[in-house]
């Protein structure tokens, strides 16, 4: 099926009255979650799963992905109005576009935020449908050493774009690949780490270990200091560029699509590392970088372009190769399991229509977000306003209600509890969380193809060099951690000289 | 006593030494099989093991590093309130039922933070139960009893 035909049967489901329904809901809830500070895009996704349960799975799968990049969206509106990111990618755009806001300029600072956004999206969800089938066809020829590798440099990869320590960082992994292995053992049977709990045997519930560690204790961590938020732009005048505006922007959006579609196809937070490198990129070229940080245009509408691309291209390794780049990613994994559906490479071909459905619902919904978003600023100003106390309670209970939804099983709340006390203690003494998810989700997959691999080798763990595929991802995931060591090492020399001095 | 050393490295390793023990002591219980086929024991022991490892190395970088920010205060009043009602919410759902533990369970969290009063607790917990109500049991067709069998006479 060549390209056009294939992106016809896609806007054939994704035009469909129902699909166009529960994308706007999809693309209005992330948009709503990114303006709102203190509940991310990852615990909204883990609560509303079991919501999406009873949908079709194009129509779930469509709504779900419609949050994560609203979210990434209305990120944005926040950092600009009150200098708050609701959605840590969106810090790159606080630094120029509240600048923007106090200079009166709020207004040309979204709209460059909403049309570099929509550009982006929708090339970067262009690349998607181009790139993912020779990606999905070269991935049928993966074998488990393969795969065992790839979800290794998955995993080092996301260490290496987390900030923060990396022996920590690594720490989590581990913990999560441990946690993934509670439950019954795929070969054998044999229940492990259950407390001789038969609820336990199907492995802990990924929803409720997500929205403990991203919800419950982002909930423990915002009750250390209550303050109120101040909005300090009340109304939101004249969204028209002028034309100078126009011509400056160009250019950062076309370089922001770019870095940020290549950048998102990294695992481990792409979005926030091709905000950075847009915002760092359009600093260096400028003619006049001192602009930057006191106002700039470019540096808002060059960021917000990158993340927005890469949101669309973190879809690349999910859709094509079943290995998440990012919490948020993992989840639409669980969607996927719970619609009974195996994310990987065979989706392409057995479910083409889902497939290529969610593919054309991105233009849609990115066309949905500027309809929503450039006009009805307003409204998510006043959103704004909505106290946090107010907020965190209905967090907690949705958490608890949707949870408890999904199989009836009250060791998932109790589950909740725990996560939520062990990723706060662990987020308070300055641990990541998202790795620790990232390493959840893929464990048992680890485990799974690490052991056939070394059946159909019998025990010679030399497997994974001799295979060039596998040998060279290997490669990719040691130069990660590698990039990742390096810097640090760089900085603490310079430490010691200053010192020295 | 002041301490020369990072408390938040020392924690976080601690953390790590507790559970990387606790997955590898139990899985040592468990079929160790190997390489060739490993059994049920084999990834937990050797991960177990290496988050020990990560804990021992995190919490020695701390040494002689004491945190350049003092710690931010404890959410004592939060940390009970949420926990527990996510616990008194498991513990009760199937036997009070949806509407008593939604109201009781929003009202305790609410009161949580500082800032509620015991009747902005109180409306706010009311206006999440009806919405609560609106959203999964007529919305979604939640199969739960509105009122548990222990509040039936």
């Amino acid at each position: 099926m060549d390209l056009f035909a294939s992106l016809g049967l896609g806007f054939s489901v994704a035009l469909d009255p129902v699909n166009i329904l529960y994308c706007f809901i999809g693309v209005l809830l992330g948009t709503l979650v990114g303006v709102l500070p203190g509940i991310g895009p990852t615990a909204t996704i883990a609560m509303l799963l079991p919501i999406t349960f009873s949908l079709n799975p194009e129509t779930a799968l469509i709504m779900l992905a419609g949050i994560y990049y609203g979210a990434q969206y209305g990120g944005s509106t926040t950092a600009i109005l009150i200098n708050l990111p609701g959605e840590s990618s969106a810090a790159v755009t606080a630094i120029d576009g509240y600048q923007m806001a106090r200079q009166g300029r709020a207004g040309p600072a979204l709209a460059a935020a909403a049309l570099g956004s929509f550009f982006a999206g929708s090339v970067a969800t262009f690349l998607l449908a181009a790139f993912a089938p020779p990606l999905a066809r070269a991935a049928l020829n993966f074998g488990a050493p393969e795969y065992f590798s790839l979800i290794v440099l998955g995993l080092l990869v996301s260490i290496a774009l987390a900030h923060g320590s990396i022996i920590k960082a690594l720490g989590m992994i581990v913990l999560g690949l441990l946690l993934g292995m509670v439950g019954q053992d795929i070969y054998t049977g044999t229940p492990r780490f259950t407390f001789g709990l038969r609820e336990l045997f199907g492995g802990l519930n990924f929803v409720a270990v997500a929205v403990g560690v991203f919800g419950i204790a982002e909930i423990l961590r915002n009750l250390e200091n209550e303050h109120e938020r101040e909005v300090g732009v009340k109304a939101v005048k004249n969204l028209w560029l002028t034309r100078d505006d126009l011509r400056r922007i160009i250019m950062p959006v076309l370089r922001g699509t770019g870095l940020g579609s290549i950048l998102g196809v990294l695992p481990g937070g792409g979005h926030i590392l091709s905000a950075f490198a847009s915002y760092s990129a359009e600093k260096r070229l400028s003619k006049n970088p001192g602009e930057f940080g006191k106002g700039a245009i470019e540096g808002v509408a060059g960021p917000e372009s990158a993340n927005n691309a890469a949101a669309q291209t973190s879809f690349i390794p999910l859709m094509t190769l079943g290995i998440p780049a990012h919490p948020v990613m993992a989840l639409m994994i669980g969607a996927f399991i719970l619609q009974g559906i195996t994310p990987g490479p065979n989706v392409i071909n057995e479910q083409p229509a889902l497939f290529w459905g969610i593919i054309a619902s991105m233009w849609i919904g990115n066309l949905l977000l500027v309809v929503l978003n450039l006009p009805l600023v307003g409204l998510w100003v006043k959103m704004l306003s909505i106290p946090y106390r107010v907020l965190f309670p209905a967090i907690v209970l949705f958490a608890c209600i949707g949870t408890f939804s999904i199989n009836q099983n009250v060791y998932d709340i109790y589950a909740i509890a725990f996560f939520g006390i062990v990723g706060y203690l662990l987020i308070r003494f300055g641990c990541e969380p998202a790795p620790l998810l990232l390493g959840f989700v893929l464990g048992p997959l680890l485990e799974e193809h690490l052991r056939r691999a070394m059946i159909i080798s019998r025990g010679d763990p030399m497997i994974f060099i001799e295979r060039p595929i596998s040998a060279t991802l290997l490669i990719m995931a040691l130069a990660a951690v590698l990039v990742a060591v390096l810097p640090s090492i760089r900085r603490r020399r310079a430490e010691v000289f200053v010192e020295d001095d | 006593m002041a301490l020369n050393a990072s408390r938040n490295d020392l924690a976080s390793g601690a953390i790590f030494i507790a559970f990387g023990t606790y997955f590898a002591l139990e899985a040592l219980r468990y079929d160790f099989g190997t390489p060739f086929r490993m059994g049920p024991g084999f990834m937990p022991v050797v991960l177990g093991g290496i988050l020990i490892a990560l804990g021992i190395v995190v919490a020695a970088k701390g040494m002689g590093k004491p945190d350049e920010e003092a710690a931010p205060p404890w959410p004592f009043r939060g940390i009970v309130l949420v926990l527990g009602t996510i616990l008194f919410f498991a513990a009760t759902i199937r036997g009070l039922g949806f509407i008593p533990v939604v109201l009781i369970a929003g009202f305790a969290t609410a009161l949580s933070s500082s800032r509620n009063t015991w009747l902005s607790a109180l409306i706010i917990s009311a206006g999440l139960c009806a919405l609560c109500l609106l959203i999964f049991v007529v919305g979604l067709g939640m199969i739960v009893p509105l009122v548990g069998p222990w509040l039936r006479f």
